[in-house]
């Protein structure tokens, strides 16, 4: 069956292709059946090949389609390549990406532009599988701007409100920024490696350049700009918040379990030349915390019930670049794949209350609805316990790993590892404020759970797989370096336990007992200023609004009629000019024309006289 | 001889479909559609059964490098001046042959319902110019080749001034000033480059092939290349000399636009390729920076001026003038992939921009006018239109799958080898690429449709064109391998730095 894997990414396209051509004239039923069903055919399709892959015994296995690029020493071949780590991805990629489309065609039904909503997702999940499953970083450029092409098109899909059409927009945008470093990187990688075949490369660059050298370390700067636009990091990550304008599938499926979390894969898959540049590599780590921290200060001022999901993503990514920084790839793999799991479980559950209270997103608004709810309220509560990583769930699994790795990384890990449990108090915090406002409290709105096969099936597999995730083993023993076992003393583990616990007990304090009196502390003084300052993710926005991008619109604005053109059309406008004087001189008087020959000559004898 | 028959076939067309008007005004395009078609018929044979046209490459007269040209015609015209007609197709050249005649028919396809007043005449100076763009790329004599740039010229004059819009004396009258000093300047050139080969081998000749290595005084190498550069420039064209093209092109009727960005532009690539370059490698190799560093302030430069543009075709030419950097950026930097990126980014744009002009003026037809702020919201008015705005829009912007991207892409990785800090600051444009088009797509099909504006969307024959630019563009995009190889003998020959 291994032969036919390449079926898994252009299945997707196939679905994207019929729901394109028939221009959204096919019937809603058999416009969700192409939309999941390619994504269910795709899945189906990577269980065979990937049950063969492991049965096989290989470290792993490429497929060369046709030979894509071949100029001068460049070879690129569009060649997919499988081994433990893309194994994971697609397994991702298709498997949670089949639940969201079967969820999609409850969320989206009724929509009038539910084929064309298809058509896009089929388009993304496509583009995501080439992603992670190029053998070489031409290819992986190409999955990596189909994606960010489809996010921008789906942050926009609702079209006629022009806010979403701007996050769209400003989404692209960022990301771009991230992409044309990476473009460059790998140019540089080109020149320096001779290839852009990532083994062959990696292979190249571990023979030839030195560690810390200053090629490993510009080249691996440039492939981290890449990664962090994707991945919504410091200091691109302001666009993701704003991507949550999409339907809240969209959100689940790109802005939480795949996309976003390419930069995480971006990175692990180079990280050969990661191990060559160690202070970049550093550096991914401590963008990491200092990303994860900022996040969960502003997940705690917001109160659209998206938004602080959205910063909980930006956060938990966070802990991935952090685990990615302390050389922890298989554990970064390991917590983007339960990530997927819980995050979409909340995103996913999130869009089922956001039905059931009419599209209302603000939290304030909400309250008490663990009875009107009851489905909702229990998906929710096991999402939000494994973002908490509460013992045994899937995100416990995956953070003690983390943590535990950075605990004992030789230098500086101490730090990372500080920022990474302060961080997991912080997640607890910002986590049950937001389950306890919603589901606890006054009631004041009333909800009916809107019921379906296809809105709570998908999130029970959902549930489970965040519940029990964590006992997933990942293959990825290959591709890695061999790292120890970890364990940290009690001390350390009752630490990294008790955080979270703690941060649940205050939330509890806070938000049901009420023993701080939150509107007075935000409302005047220091704390309204923290407030607002988290609450506009840090002055981020601002900042680029005020330096890149008006002066860029002010620029353009000023030299509208661009500036060149007036030098031509003044030098016109000198020879009409000259013209219309010669022409004055033009009277038809006789009296005009001798005197002019006249004066004339007398002007020529002079001179003659004079010289 | 095909070429000949090639050009003339649209000169006796053109004469045809001029003379016809007279019993049926509905009678040009059909001549000018069966005229295309055979052209196209004659290039598709060229591509796909050479040996059935008795093209055979070993069969050649002793010009140039062997096995380079596919075809190659020679026969004297003026002896006494050492001019003669010599046309020859090489793979480059038959790429851009295509690229032509394929346009040729879109461009048709544009006019079709939106030409209504003296159509005899229009359709003779669509296929004059046409005939003109074929001889371009075709004639290897010097005369021959000046001869054609101006044949392409004129016919392209009337096409806007009389056809045009509002503004249509004022944006004919520039494009042809501009064209025609740069011309002139590019005259002078061939002149002294014939009167120094005559200096040092005694003969007159105009022959491309004679020319090649001549040797000129350091002192003049310089001001002779520079006037060959002004005028492909010019034409490309590449800022500062840009400006006849946002005013042509707004003003142009669509098929008109649809010719100058898709055909004319790549003129002057092709002129940098094939003549100023390899005419004066020392003076290029001097100049060579500059060169670059003009691509990339076009790049970047008309990539802001054309975000803040509101007139919908003045935005488009202006992205043209930024997309034309990436060109003249390749083609400078020399290297297989800088040279082969320009080539996959003239046919890639070629298609893009056609498609693009061929969007905004049948908006223009549909609801008179070109202003963006006037529009919004057409989306649900015209799917199938804001559709095909977006495919052609993501080609613009450099999505890998298309074939912009891989010119975009090989320029870059051609241009960082020689020099970092260019391809550094042209790798922005991908960025400012994305600022001026998705605002396009924002203002005129996304947001509300506040105008109230009711349209019929894209016709069969619109569908038809529009189709077979998508799959030419998937085609450079996925498999661009079989336009490489055909360019690559070509490039070759002229001396590209292959690395290995």
């Amino acid at each position: 069956m291994l032969e036919l894997f390449w079926l898994v990414p252009v299945i997707p396209f196939i679905g994207f292709l019929i729901l394109t051509l028939t221009f959204g004239k096919l019937p809603q039923v058999y416009a969700g059946i192409i939309g999941a069903g390619s994504i269910g055919l795709s899945f189906l399709f990577a269980l065979l090949a990937g049950s063969s892959f492991l049965a096989a015994d290989i470290t792993a296995y490429s497929q060369t389609l046709w030979t894509w690029i071949s100029v001068g020493d460049l070879e690129v071949g569009f060649t997919f390549y499988l081994d433990g780590v893309s194994l994971v991805m697609m397994y991702v990629i298709t498997g949670v990406g089949f639940l969201i489309h079967i969820y999609a065609t409850g969320y989206m039904s009724g929509d009038p532009s539910f084929s064309r909503f298809f058509a896009y997702m089929n388009l993304f999940v496509s583009a995501m599988l080439i992603l992670v499953l190029a053998d070489n970083l031409v290819l992986l450029f190409m999955g990596w701007e189909g994606v960010g092409l489809c996010s921008y098109l789906l942050i926009g899909f609702w079209y006629t409100d022009p806010n979403n059409g701007y996050c769209a927009r400003k989404a692209f945008v960022m990301t771009r920024v991230g992409d044309a470093f990476m473009a460059i990187g790998l140019f540089a990688l080109f020149i320096s490696t001779g290839t852009l075949n990532i083994q062959e490369a990696m292979f190249n660059a571990e023979a030839e350049w030195v560690v810390g050298s200053g090629i490993a370390t510009a080249v691996t700067l440039l492939l981290l700009g890449g990664a962090v636009g994707k991945s919504a990091q410091l200091p691109l990550q302001t666009w993701l918040p704003d991507a949550m304008a999409g339907p809240t599938p969209i959100s689940a499926l790109i802005h939480a379990a795949t996309m976003v979390t390419a930069g995480v894969y971006l990175i692990s898959r180079t990280h050969v030349l990661y191990l060559l540049a160690p202070d970049v590599q550093y550096l991914v780590g401590v963008i990491g915390m200092i990303t994860l921290l900022m996040a969960g200060f502003t997940a705690l001022t917001q109160n659209d019930i998206k938004k602080v999901l959205a910063y909980s993503t930006v956060s938990q990514i966070g802990y991935m670049f952090l685990a990615l920084g302390v050389g922890a790839w298989g554990s970064a793999i390991f917590h983007l794949m339960t990530h997927a799991f819980f995050k979409a479980l909340l995103f996913l559950t999130a869009g089922s209350i956001i039905l059931a209270m009419h599209h209302e997103q603000d939290i304030f608004k909400m309250g008490g609805l663990r009875k009107d709810l009851p489905w909702s309220h229990w998906l929710f509560l096991i999402g939000t316990v494994a973002l908490v990583a509460l013992p045994f769930t899937s995100g416990f699994w995956s953070k003690e790993e983390i943590l535990a790795s950075a605990l004992e990384h030789h230098e500086g890990g101490y730090l990372l590892w500080l920022g990474g449990v302060a961080g997991a108090f912080m997640t607890a915090l910002y986590s049950f404020r937001l389950y306890f406002l919603v589901f606890y409290g006054k009631k004041t709105h009333d909800g009916h759970e809107v019921m379906g096969w296809h809105l709570q099936g998908p999130l029970v597999v959902l549930a489970i797989l965040a519940l029990i995730g964590g006992y997933i083993h990942i293959p990825v023993e290959a591709v890695f370096p061999e790292v120890a076992e970890h364990h940290p003393s009690l001390f350390y583990q009752a630490i990294m336990i008790g955080l979270p616990m703690l941060g649940i007990y205050i939330a509890w304090l806070i938000f049901i007992k009420g023993k701080l009196d939150l509107n007075k502390l935000a409302g005047q003084g220091f704390g309204a200023k923290l407030h607002r300052f988290w609450y506009t993710q840090w002055g981020m926005d601002w900042l680029y609004d005020k330096v890149i991008v008006s002066p860029y619109v002010w620029l353009a604005e000023f030299n509208k009629s661009d500036v060149i053109d007036s030098f031509y059309n003044g030098s016109a406008r000198v020879v009409r000019f000259c013209h219309d004087i010669m022409s004055e001189t033009q009277t038809g008087q006789l009296r005009w024309y001798a005197i002019s020959v006249a004066y004339g000559l007398l002007v020529l004898v002079t001179i003659g006289v004079l010289l | 001889m095909i070429l000949a028959w090639l050009i003339s076939i649209l000169f006796v067309g053109g004469i045809g479909a001029w003379l016809s008007e007279k019993s049926n005004p509905e009678l040009p395009r059909v001549i000018a559609l069966a005229t295309i078609l055979l052209d196209l018929l004659l290039v598709v044979l060229m591509l796909v059964a050479p040996g059935a046209l008795g093209l055979d490459a070993a069969a050649q007269a002793d010009l140039g490098e062997p096995g380079q040209w596919l075809v190659l015609y020679s026969s004297e015209w003026i002896p006494r001046f050492g001019i003669s007609f010599i046309f020859g197709a090489d793979g480059l050249g038959l790429l851009l042959i295509t690229l032509t005649v394929f346009l040729g028919l879109v461009s048709l396809g544009s006019a079709w319902h939106e030409i209504k007043e003296r159509t005899g005449f229009f359709y003779f100076n669509l296929l004059w110019t046409l005939a003109g763009v074929i001889g371009v790329f075709t004639a290897l004599d010097m005369f021959l080749f000046f001869f054609f740039w101006e044949v392409m010229l004129i016919p392209m004059y009337f096409i806007i001034a009389i056809w045009g819009h509002e503004n249509k004396e004022y944006a004919a009258t520039k494009f042809f000033i501009f064209t025609q000093v740069s011309g002139m300047l590019m005259l002078l050139s061939i002149l002294v480059l014939v009167f120094f080969h005559f200096q040092d081998a005694g003969e007159i000749t105009f022959s491309y092939f004679d020319l090649l290595g001549t040797n000129i005084p350091p002192g003049y190498a310089f001001w002779v290349m520079l006037g060959f550069f002004l005028a492909f420039a010019t034409k490309l064209p590449t800022v500062p000399m840009h400006n006849w093209l946002p005013d042509a092109h707004s003003q142009a009727p669509t098929a008109g636009s649809v010719i100058l960005a898709g055909i004319l532009l790549k003129t002057g690539a092709y002129g940098l390729i094939r003549f100023a370059i390899p005419l004066f490698p020392q003076a290029t190799a001097a100049f060579a920076p500059t060169a670059m560093l003009l691509g990339v302030i076009s790049i970047l430069y008309t990539a802001k001026v054309a975000f803040a543009q509101n007139d919908l075709k003045r935005l488009i030419a202006y992205t043209s003038v930024s997309h034309m950097g990436f060109v003249m950026l390749g083609i400078y930097a020399w290297t297989s992939q800088g040279v082969q990126g320009a080539v996959m980014t003239m046919l890639a744009h070629g298609l893009s921009a056609a498609a693009l002009f061929m969007l905004a003026g049948g908006l223009q037809h549909r609801i008179h006018t070109r202003q963006m702020d006037e529009m919004g919201g057409l989306w649900g008015a015209a799917p199938k239109m804001g559709f095909m705005a977006l495919f052609f829009t993501v080609a613009a912007v450099g999505m890998p799958g298309l074939g912009n991207f891989i010119g975009e892409f090989l320029v870059l990785l051609g241009a960082f080898r020689i020099s970092v800090a260019a391809a550094a600051a042209a790798a922005i444009g991908m960025v400012v690429a994305a600022v001026y088009s998705l605002i396009v797509i924002q203002k005129v099909f996304h947001g509300e449709n506040t105008h109230k504006l009711e349209l019929k969307d894209l016709t069969t024959i619109e569908m038809i064109c529009f189709g077979m630019m998508m799959i030419g563009l998937l085609w450079m995009g996925l498999y661009p391998q079989s336009m490489l190889d055909m360019s690559e003998p070509t490039l070759r020959s002229l001396g590209v730095l292959f690395f290995q």
